[in-house]
């Protein structure tokens, strides 16, 4: 008997030690402005692998990026999968529905980019979640373009979270001066970094699984 | 600073080790005898202390032998005992079923023998037989009838009388020998019942006699094993032996299906219990899978504990008759129902996995194409589930026979271990001996300067000895022959 109990208490605490695979949350934040838009279709596609890959009780929202990007209101569609795997099915095929949707009714951009906006209310919709792994992924060319008496320019707080800029199109002026570019991932590096996240780009959208690998 | 203490002359090291070696080797030598034997007692001490460990490893290995031995005993008188009783109860079941017979076949064989004796009495009860009255016609017939013409007509008449009289003793006689073949025509049939039926006594009493020869070789096993022989100790580990390999290859194939059953119903499960819930690192759906399968396997084992198949529950097997039956009808349907759960779950998973592949099409941007013959998988998915708890509830049989084997194995494997170990223990101690020897004859080497400038002196010394004790001796002898002349 009492060997039985130690087997079981060995047992339990081996259980304990081992890591328990954590829930994920990905915020998809869509760069709605200027040309941006025509890059809307490799979106989807994005959102199709994402869908494809979460699974029971991950967590997943899609928002544009506009002029002012720091409102609920700018969240696309956002769910939580059910921990039933029949019921996450019909969740992701509705998501996706909503996806196309938009996708359809989008016709002309906005007028400024406020990136940063986006990324803080990224930033609180993944707190809220309370997942293991937190992503945000910026698919966008990183031009902020602020409307006037916006304030952007401070410190935001991303611990722990993943910022992966995917898609990150070349501008007319870049092909100028390449320098540009480089300027812009390094500042926005700067920022995620500073803030507490994890920087990443991925400008091969094949390479995606790379990011978030299925279970 | 340290090694300013061992200079003796500074500035002259080669002087200094000199000087050093000349110190080390005189201390040594002065030490000669307390360090031998400071060496030999080690030696010695060590070697008896690894002589007593290899003893009580022996003594171990005995005790544990012994053990085995009563063990495989045990287990060999249970199983032969078992062996036994099974013949009896054949024996048992051929006598109820055979002899059981016995007196309404005796009595059968008794009226046909009662039938035969009438039949036969009743065929031997014929008239007389005819060639006396053949003697009796032919003398009235030869009588000559040159007489009286009425005596000649007498005697025709007594003729025709005999003669009459004659044939009718002829027809009857004819008619009875009719009458008794008959009879013993009808007797046939009733013999030929008898030795049917005689027949049928010998083969069952040659049926019993087979039995009984079985039996005897049994008992003469189960007395071999008893009286502790070597030939039935050697066979009683050789197929222990034998069972623990077939029935651990056995079990390998059980925990295959296993893994094959929980694949089935642990994704399915996830769609009852959910699929995010954890408990330790284990999804809580996969705890529930498991689960199932192990109480599948209990089931099996209370099934089949309860048909008296196995015997790992002595508590299962004593019980009464009518709880026992009672038993294995509720293991039996706990067990029936816990297959169906599994052929809706495997069901279900096949749906969930359709689902699933029709969304990733979807997601894909392909369009859902309807797979042909989709309705097979799905079957045989259902089937599965259904067969496998029933085929994991006879694991039960070879876990009992592994159990039991295994001890027998685990018995000998620290049989051997602890042989190895005693004769590594005697080895170590007659190593160390010997190692220690030589550590004596190096010490020696060491001082081998000092030890021969001791043996010449110690020569010189006793040749002196020896010269002067000689010169005494030849000065008596000389005083002894001058006192004689």
């Amino acid at each position: 008997m009492n060997k039985l109990i130690t087997l079981g208490l060995v047992l339990a605490l081996t259980a304990c030690t081992q890591k328990v695979p954590q829930q994920r949350a990905v915020y998809l934040l869509l760069d709605t402005s200027g040309t941006y838009t025509e890059e809307l279709t490799k979106a989807q596609n994005i959102l199709n692998y994402l869908l494809a890959t979460l699974d029971s009780g991950d967590s997943v929202a899609v928002a544009r990026i506009d002029s002012g990007s720091f409102s609920e209101k700018d969240i696309i569609a956002k769910v939580t999968l059910d921990e039933r795997p029949s019921q996450a099915n019909q969740q992701k095929r509705a998501f996706k529905q909503r996806m196309d949707d938009y996708v359809k009714s989008v016709t002309r951009g906005s007028r400024n980019t406020d990136i940063t906006g986006g990324l803080i209310q990224a930033s609180e919709y993944l707190a809220e979640t309370g997942a293991g792994e937190q992503y945000v992924l910026i698919f966008s060319d990183l031009e902020e373009d602020l409307a006037k008496g916006h304030i952007r320019d401070f410190p935001i707080t991303l611990a722990g979270i993943n910022v992966v800029a995917l898609n990150v199109t070349k501008l007319r002026s870049d092909n100028i001066d390449p320098r540009d570019y480089l300027k812009r991932l390094a500042r926005w590096q700067e920022r995620v970094v500073t803030g507490g996240g994890h920087w990443q780009v991925v400008n091969d959208l094949e390479r995606l699984d790379q990011l978030i690998a299925s279970r | 600073m340290s090694s300013d203490l061992f200079v003796i002359w500074p500035g002259e090291p080669a002087v200094n080790l000199a000087l050093w070696l000349v110190i080390i080797v005189v201390m040594m030598y002065l030490g000669r005898d307390a360090s031998h034997q400071l060496l030999n007692q080690t030696g010695r001490s060590i070697y008896r202390t690894m002589r007593i460990a290899a003893f009580s490893l022996r003594a171990w290995q005995q005790t544990l032998r012994t053990r085995n031995q009563a063990i495989l005993q045990s287990a060999g008188e249970a199983q032969v005992r078992r062996v036994i009783e099974r013949e009896f109860v054949r024996v048992n079941d051929t006598i109820a079923r055979d002899l059981g017979h016995y007196p309404t076949l005796h009595r059968q064989v008794s009226d046909t023998v009662s039938r035969l004796e009438d039949d036969y009495n009743r065929a031997i009860d014929t008239p007389p037989s005819p060639p006396a009255w053949l003697e009796v016609v032919n003398t009235v017939a030869s009588i000559p009838r040159n007489g009286d013409p009425a005596a000649v007509k007498i005697l025709d008449r007594i003729q025709q009388t005999l003669e009459g009289a004659h044939r009718e003793t002829m027809d009857a006689y004819i008619k009875a020998s009719r009458q008794s073949h008959k009879l013993l025509g009808s007797m046939q049939p009733l013999w030929r019942q008898v030795g049917a039926d005689l027949q049928k006594v010998k083969h069952d009493v040659e049926s019993l006699e087979e039995r009984a020869a079985v039996i005897d070789e049994h008992m003469t096993e189960y007395q071999a094993i008893r009286n502790s022989s070597e030939a039935a100790m050697s066979k009683l580990t050789s197929s222990s032996l034998t069972q623990f390999f077939i029935s651990g290859l056995v079990l390998v194939i059980a925990v295959m299906g296993g893994l094959i059953n929980f694949q089935l119903i642990a994704m399915p499960m996830s769609e009852m219990v959910g699929g995010t819930s954890y408990i330790g690192a284990m999804k809580t759906s996969d705890i529930a899978a498991l689960v199932i399968i192990l109480v599948e396997i209990a089931m099996g084992l209370f099934l089949l504990e309860s048909l008296r198949i196995t015997h790992l529950f002595p508590i299962i097997g004593s019980m009464d008759d009518r709880v026992r039956r009672r038993m294995i009808w509720v293991t039996l349907t706990i067990l029936t129902i816990l297959a169906t759960v599994e052929a809706s779950l495997a069901y279900m998973r096949d749906l969930l996995a359709l689902d699933r592949e029709a969304l990733t099409q979807t997601l894909a941007g392909a369009s859902v194409v309807e797979a042909n013959f989709r309705w097979i998988p799905s079957l045989g998915q259902m089937i599965m589930g259904f067969i496998l708890p029933f085929a994991l509830a006879f694991v039960a049989i070879p876990l009992e026979s592994f159990i039991h084997s295994v001890r027998t194995v685990v018995g000998l494997f620290a049989q051997g271990v602890l042989t190895l170990l005693a004769l590594l223990a005697r080895l170590l101690g007659a190593l160390v001996q010997h190692a220690f020897r030589i550590l004596v004859h190096a010490y020696d080497l060491v001082i081998m300067v000092p030890l021969s400038i001791e043996r010449l002196v110690t020569r010189s010394a006793r040749s002196k000895v020896q010269t002067s004790s000689s010169g005494a001796n030849t000065e008596v002898l000389w005083q002894k022959e001058e006192s004689q002349s």
